[in-house]
């Protein structure tokens, strides 16, 4: 059955030079290439829907929003656009969360969970080389792949803010900016592997990595985010549309008063401007109170971008790193 | 070829509490099929997945082909492994694990593994997934061949596979091992399916290696005696290995050579692998190991009845 005769070994000298690191670029491909395919396609699909709608909304924009404040332009523009845009912003908060589990947390969970991890750890290759490789090049796969979806995204969403009808520093837009949203990306795929490696079940891995990423996410839109930088103080009451307001509270005679929501400020309108109906800040500067706001101006979006860009490829590195020790050291 | 495929010593590993492996001291020589033998749970995969770097020992240490550490680059180059239930990526067709094989190895005969597939009849577009358990093994063994390994090491290959399918993979490792020279150690918890094939055993149980050397010395070196069951107890010519008791007669297994004496009333017989290893299963105290390793049991074989 087996006549073969197997061909004289090649010589095993000492100073073994290791299988070169190119290699694992078609071993990854091959591998990987459905969950790739499929991060594709998702993209691709909402990267056509982006650029029909796109047209659409510059052609609407060019049309009706001159001046941007105009009747026309709320009525045909904003009105007509505006939902379908806040809509968007909701669903690509997921798309980052979508990719870590998708794609991150099988890659190491099902070699565990399938056993395979018994072939691909005793190949010449080498498992921690093996693991670095592979991670590193879905890493860089997966971030590129976001980086190009929110160049086409912060175009879509210009129209928007030249409308006035948001701003780029706002909280559901702000994390799909062009140096966020490859970040988030690349950090929900550094959890995913991470939780794969750690878990050994893809689809358990799968649920911790949409977890985490959703806590981690939540928790830097809600309070990390406004403490990049110590935000301005101001007492006008007329602040760029473009800032960002952290928070607002009245004083008087130097004193805290009340914050500009909640019940405080509602009773203090009623009880002083009855049958006012300009705003309340107007009613209650007339009657000694004091605004305050502190924000972070609209010039700082840059930098907020790459303080949040920034820390979250420190997170991921640190996260890869970790998974790749994990391979390296952990036991059969 | 003197060199040692797999040396340990004083090698243990534990899980939690339990040790799986302990105190192994082991020497396997280049150039044999090695069985690696015992009950489930001895400790059999455990030693060989500490032999393939994918284990750290928690005691002592193990070294592959002459002295190179488990699991470093140098070892991982000269071994190939074929773990327990033949792992493959499922969605992968024999082809592309060919060529995944290939560009994780530094060297890899792609004619040689083509030409296997075919002669076997392993269609190399098939999904590994979808083939028969006993091709999944031979493409798993092929991964391992083309790879033209110093040392073969396989886990329980052929639990999982018919009569039929056993016997042609144990013809593919042997065929390698003849004309190759590759060293093959491969465990199994059937003893019949390596009688035919070892020519090394290494008889593991609880954790502790029990028996360890060339077959044929070890066949050599003991011997069944039959006799009357009245005298059984009697009989102190020899170490017992196990002695089996029935109402007229009894079979001792006595570390003995051939021309050695047999006491009168007594008859003697030359046993088999599959006797001899029975024998050392059922008395998990006696021990037959070479070298200093028997220096530290003098009278390994004391302790049956």
């Amino acid at each position: 059955m087996t006549a073969l005769t197997m061909p004289t070994r090649p010589r095993h000298d000492a100073s073994l030079r290791p299988v070169p690191w190119r290699r694992m670029a078609w071993v990854t491909w091959r591998q990987h290439r459905a969950a790739l395919a499929g991060l594709a396609a998702l993209l691709g699909a909402l990267a056509v829907y982006l650029w029909l709608t796109g047209l659409q909304l510059h052609q609407s924009y060019a049309t009706y929003c001159h001046p941007a404040s105009s009747l026309a332009c709320a009525i045909n523009f904003t009105g007509r656009y505006g939902i379908t845009g806040n809509l968007v912003s909701i669903f690509l908060q997921a798309v980052p969360a979508l990719i870590g589990a998708f794609v991150g947390a099988p890659v190491l969970a099902r070699e565990m969970e399938t056993g395979t991890f018994r072939y691909a750890w005793t190949q010449g290759f080498g498992r921690w080389r093996w693991a670095l490789a592979k991670l590193v090049l879905l890493a860089v796969a997966v971030a590129a792949a976001a980086g190009a979806f929110s160049v086409l995204y912060s175009w879509f969403n210009q129209p928007f803010f030249a409308a006035g009808y948001a701003i780029p520093f706002s909280t559901r837009l702000f994390d799909l900016g062009e140096v966020a949203f490859p970040a988030w990306t690349l950090a929900a795929f550094a959890i995913g592997v991470l939780a794969g490696m750690l878990i050994r079940r893809v689809v358990p891995a799968i649920a911790a990595t949409l977890a985490v990423y959703a806590g981690l996410a939540s928790a830097t839109a809600l309070w990390l985010r406004q403490h990049y930088m110590t935000p301005l103080l101001t007492t006008k009451l007329n602040l760029p549309s473009s800032a960002w307001i952290v928070s607002q509270w009245y004083t008087k005679g130097g004193q805290f008063a009340f914050g500009a929501r909640g019940s405080g400020i509602v009773n203090a309108v009623s009880r002083l401007c009855p049958s006012y109906n300009g705003s309340p800040a107007q009613c209650l500067t007339q009657h000694g109170y004091t605004q305050w706001s502190s924000y972070q101006p609209g010039s700082r979006f840059w930098p907020f971008q790459w303080i949040e860009g920034g820390w979250l490829l420190a997170l991921s590195v640190l996260l890869i790193a970790a998974t790749v020790w994990l391979v390296r050291r952990r036991a059969a | 070829m003197n060199m040692n495929v797999i040396e340990a010593s004083g090698l243990g590993k534990r899980y939690g509490s339990t040790w799986a492996l302990r105190e192994c001291s082991l020497a396997v020589p280049a150039g044999h099929v090695a069985a690696l033998v015992g009950p489930n749970g001895a400790g059999k995969t455990t030693l060989l997945n500490l032999a393939v770097g994918l284990a750290e020992p928690t005691a002592g240490r193990v070294t592959v082909l002459g002295g190179r550490p488990a699991g470093s680059p140098a070892a991982l180059d000269g071994i190939a492994f074929v773990a327990q239930d033949t792992p493959l990526y499922k969605n992968l067709s024999g082809g592309d694990m060919l060529h995944l094989t290939a560009n994780l190895n530094r060297g890899f005969d792609q004619p040689y593994a083509r030409a296997r597939l075919a002669e076997l009849g392993i269609p190399p577009k098939r999904k590994a997934g979808k083939l028969s358990g006993g091709q999944q093994a031979q493409l798993a063994l092929t991964l391992a061949l083309a790879r033209r390994p110093r040392l073969l090491v396989l886990d329980e290959p052929m639990a999982m596979l018919d009569p039929l399918a056993r016997h042609d993979f144990m013809a593919s490792v042997l065929t390698a091992a003849a004309e190759d020279g590759v060293s093959v150690v491969l465990s199994s918890h059937v003893l019949a399916e390596l009688e035919r094939v070892a020519d090394y055993l290494i008889l593991l149980s609880r954790g502790r290696v029990q028996v360890a050397g060339d077959v044929e010395d070890l066949l050599a070196t003991h011997r069944m005696l039959t006799g009357p069951a009245a005298e059984a107890d009697r009989y102190t010519g020899r170490p017992v290995v196990h002695a089996r008791r029935a109402e007229v007669q009894a079979h001792l297994l006595v570390r003995a050579a051939a021309d050695d004496p047999v006491p009168p009333r007594w008859e003697a017989h030359p046993v088999g692998l599959e006797e001899l290893a029975m024998a050392y299963l059922r008395e998990p105290d006696a021990a037959a190991l070479p070298g200093p390793a028997r220096g530290r049991n003098p009278e390994p074989t004391e302790a049956t009845r």
